[in-house]
């Protein structure tokens, strides 16, 4: 059993699966360089409103002034078969890539698995529908069959096997795509419907039209057999939109991002995938420097699959990095990745959930600034305050946790970012005093103290340092706090680096 | 006294208060609560003192420079990482130093820090930035601008949940501006932790969360040691700090603690004087 998803108006749907507030409207889809562009494709609204095929926008404006007219993108075309392909590859893997409003899928079997083939059917329509597209659903006992089902009735058909050419019988013979010379002979003997064409005598119709002539006769039968010729896909998952307007605002961005998301979402639902990755594209509209690219890369710690979550991420990077002109195109892709499988347990140490830490990350660098949230990793050098900020990860456990920690605690420091420049008495070459002029800075009596140590490395290179370091104990107002001096032998200068805590 | 037999004894003592008129007339605050989880600090003899830091709760550590109040977090913090839990560390002046907390035994890789510092601030403390500002570049340099972006961020850790320990370093804040900080933030912080297995430290000069903190313990620095200090004929660069002599006592708490000391000692070794 064979199933056909078949897509009327092509062109137009794929306008509107992204952009459903249309639907109401009156819709064309034009072709062409302006002025010559003509109407390709339009939704039933349009035709309503007296729009015809092959029409400049001219014409159509002037019978239809409300009517939308866009010109045709071949982007969202393909970001639309796209979904197409996804929606039959959630049913079987042998799926016919047959045209670009159509596929075939292979529905043998899966009566084990989802029912009857009316429950198939109903499954079916509800994935495409969930797409934004408005698509015609037929089976039959071939692939042919079914695509002339899908192509000629509204809805869902489902044709018995050994009942096709009973339910094609009221076709127009135009949907069987034949030759202009072979049209012309059918209009002359008045063979107007596919049950004209089943009915006539085969040697008769071999001896006059030939081969071609059987061919159409088995497809207005539903009685052509051939074999399916499945397609894999490729994997990518990208959706574009072309603006009408360019946009200047992140609210309107958001707005156009969230549908975009939710489609990619859909999509990789669809094939039992995720994504830990994002690519955004904008292309600007720049006046003096002609259109500009703007890209943003979105990493995921984790393969995560929600829109609302994308949304929310993009929007905080590009409240942080916004695009320098206005916006003229989006295209947005994911990568995919094989979801993740988490095993709870009870006895697991708690950990913060991947989406919730990530939007929280991206939150937390909104308010202190990109490349002060992360985890920090100690550099191998000599260099005074050695580290790297680095992205935070929640770290799955390794192995068995440990019931105690033998480490006993010791004396911390706390650093002086950057370092303070002080004043130091010195008395026996000791510092006997820390002098500031600013009030309430560290200043006092040196009660005791040890050093100095020298430090210097990377002598070869413009980032030089040769310290004298000293331990001191400096008596404060109310208190005694011990801190670690060095003095930069390079000009001479004091500095307070850090204090014991 | 473990958590679960605290939660046996004090529960039917609370429904005899209902129904003894006598003992229903104590105050509330009298009223000792049942034990929540607790876990270890580290420090033995803070453990002893207070039977470990409370889950679902704000502890608030208090004291002067060099008090041992980052050691005490320092070790809080190796202690959850040894157990693998997630900790985050909100550091409102930026001076968290990776390399003590590598040596005091905290896997840097499980703890979230956020540096709420400003780049272009020039000092690094926010008593000096504020009384830089005080001066000139008022305009320029809010000090209650770290401050801001440390509660933000901490509420924003705390609704996110799945932390082991999140600290708030308010250590470098100077009383005049964490004074600022509204009671209703930190009982928000309590409200967001309650029923969680997180512990919420915060590191003060002095205690600013009033009734939101379930425990506060105050640090002070009795003595340090220095090695060969007494032989006065000795150069300074063959005596080296040794250790630091620390005096812990609850201020308050409202968990039932009794058959407890009420302070504690304890010596604070500098890395480099442990041997072994």
């Amino acid at each position: 059993m064979f199933a056909c998803l078949f897509v009327p108006d092509f062109p137009v749907e794929a306008l509107l699966c992204l952009e459903p507030e249309l639907r109401t409207k009156s819709v064309a889809v034009l072709e062409g360089k302006p002025p010559l562009s003509r109407i390709i494709a339009m939704n039933d609204a349009a035709r309503k409103a007296a729009l015809e095929m092959s029409m400049t926008r001219m014409q159509a404006q002037l019978r239809a002034p409300e009517a939308v007219l866009r010109m045709r993108s071949p982007e969202q075309e393909a970001s639309a078969h796209a979904s197409l392909l996804d929606c039959g590859h959630a049913f079987s893997p042998r799926v016919e890539d047959t045209a670009l409003d159509h596929i075939v899928i292979d529905v043998s079997g899966l009566d084990r698995l989802r029912g009857n083939l009316s429950q198939v059917a109903d499954q079916i329509f509800q994935r495409v529908s969930s797409f934004g597209l408005h698509a015609n659903l037929a089976f039959a006992s071939n692939a042919d069959a079914a695509v002339h089902a899908a192509r000629g009735f509204n809805g869902i058909t489902i044709i018995p096997a050994g009942r096709e050419a009973e339910y094609l019988a009221q076709l127009p013979v135009d949907n069987l795509f034949p030759s202009p010379e072979m049209l012309e002979t059918f209009d002359r003997w008045g063979v107007r419907t596919f049950k004209n064409l089943a009915v006539l005598p085969e040697i008769s119709l071999s001896q006059r039209l030939g081969q071609e002539g059987l061919q159409l006769q088995r497809l207005a039968r539903g009685a052509f057999a051939r074999t399916l010729v499945p397609a894999e896909a490729p994997l990518t998952f990208q959706e574009t939109m072309e603006l009408e307007y360019p946009i200047d605002l992140l609210e309107p961005l958001a707005f156009i991002l969230s549908r975009l998301l939710e489609h990619i979402c859909l999509r990789l639902q669809a094939r039992a995938l995720a994504t830990n990755a994002l690519h955004l594209c904008l292309q600007l509209e720049d006046a003096e420097q002609g259109t500009g690219i703007f890209e943003r890369d979105l990493q995921l710690p984790v393969p995560m699959l929600n829109a609302k979550l994308f949304l929310q991420l993009l929007h905080l990077d590009l409240k942080v990095h916004p695009p320098s002109a206005p916006i003229v195109k989006v295209r947005l892709s994911a990568d995919p990745v094989r979801p993740r499988f988490a095993q709870g347990g009870l006895f697991i140490p708690i950990s913060p959930e991947a989406e919730r830490l990530e939007l929280t990350l991206a939150r937390s660098q909104g308010i202190v600034g990109e490349e002060r949230v992360g985890t920090a990793t100690v550099l191998d050098t000599h260099r005074p305050d050695p580290f790297r900020m680095e992205r935070f990860e929640v770290t799955a456990p390794t192995q068995k946790v440990s019931a105690g920690f033998a480490r006993a605690a010791q004396v911390a420091q706390r650093i002086f970012r950057p370092p303070i420049s002080v004043g130091v008495q010195m008395s026996n070459n000791c510092p006997a005093r820390l002098l500031c002029s600013v009030p309430n800075q560290p200043q006092g009596d040196v009660l005791a103290c040890s050093g100095p140590w020298r430090t210097s490395g990377e002598w070869w290179s413009d980032q030089a340092w040769q310290h004298e370091e000293w331990d001191v104990a400096v008596r404060e107002k109310e208190n005694i706090a011990l801190y670690r001096i060095y003095r930069d032998l390079a000009d001479g200068r004091w500095f307070l680096a850090a204090s014991y805590d | 006294m473990s958590s679960a037999a605290a939660r046996v004894i004090n529960f039917p003592r609370a429904q005899a208060i209902l129904a003894n008129p006598e003992l229903g007339v104590r105050r509330a605050s009298t009223i000792e609560r049942p034990l929540p989880d607790m876990v270890p600090s580290g420090v033995p003899a803070i453990d002893a003192l207070t039977g470990g830091l409370p889950r679902g709760a704000l502890t608030e550590i208090v004291g002067p420079t060099s008090s041992g109040r980052t050691s005490l977090l320092l070790s809080v913090l190796a202690q959850a990482t040894a157990r693998q839990e997630a900790c985050a560390l909100v550091d409102a002046a930026d001076a968290f130093a990776p390399e003590s907390a590598v040596v005091a035994g905290v896997d840097l890789k499980r703890v979230l820090w956020v540096r709420c510092c400003l780049p272009n601030s020039p000092f690094p403390s926010l008593e000096r930035a504020g009384m830089e500002n005080c001066g000139k570049k008022k305009a320029k340099l809010d000090p209650g601008a770290h401050v801001e972006q440390a509660l933000k961020t901490a509420d924003l850790l705390l609704q996110s949940g799945g932390f082991g320990v999140v600290a708030l370093d308010l250590s470098d804040v100077p009383p005049v501006i964490a004074r600022r900080v509204p009671l209703t933030s930190w009982f928000r912080f309590r409200r967001a932790v309650e029923n969680t297995p997180t512990v919420l430290l915060a590191l003060e000069q002095q205690a600013y969360a009033k009734a939101a903190a379930s425990l506060v313990l105050g640090l002070a620095r009795r003595d340090c040691r220095w090695q060969a200090v007494s032989q006065q004929s000795a150069p300074t660069h063959t005596r080296v700090l040794e250790e630091m002599e620390i005096n812990a006592e609850v201020l308050r708490s409202q968990f039932a603690l009794k058959k407890r000391p009420a302070s504690a000692h304890y010596a604070l070794p500098s890395a480099w004087s442990i041997r072994g």
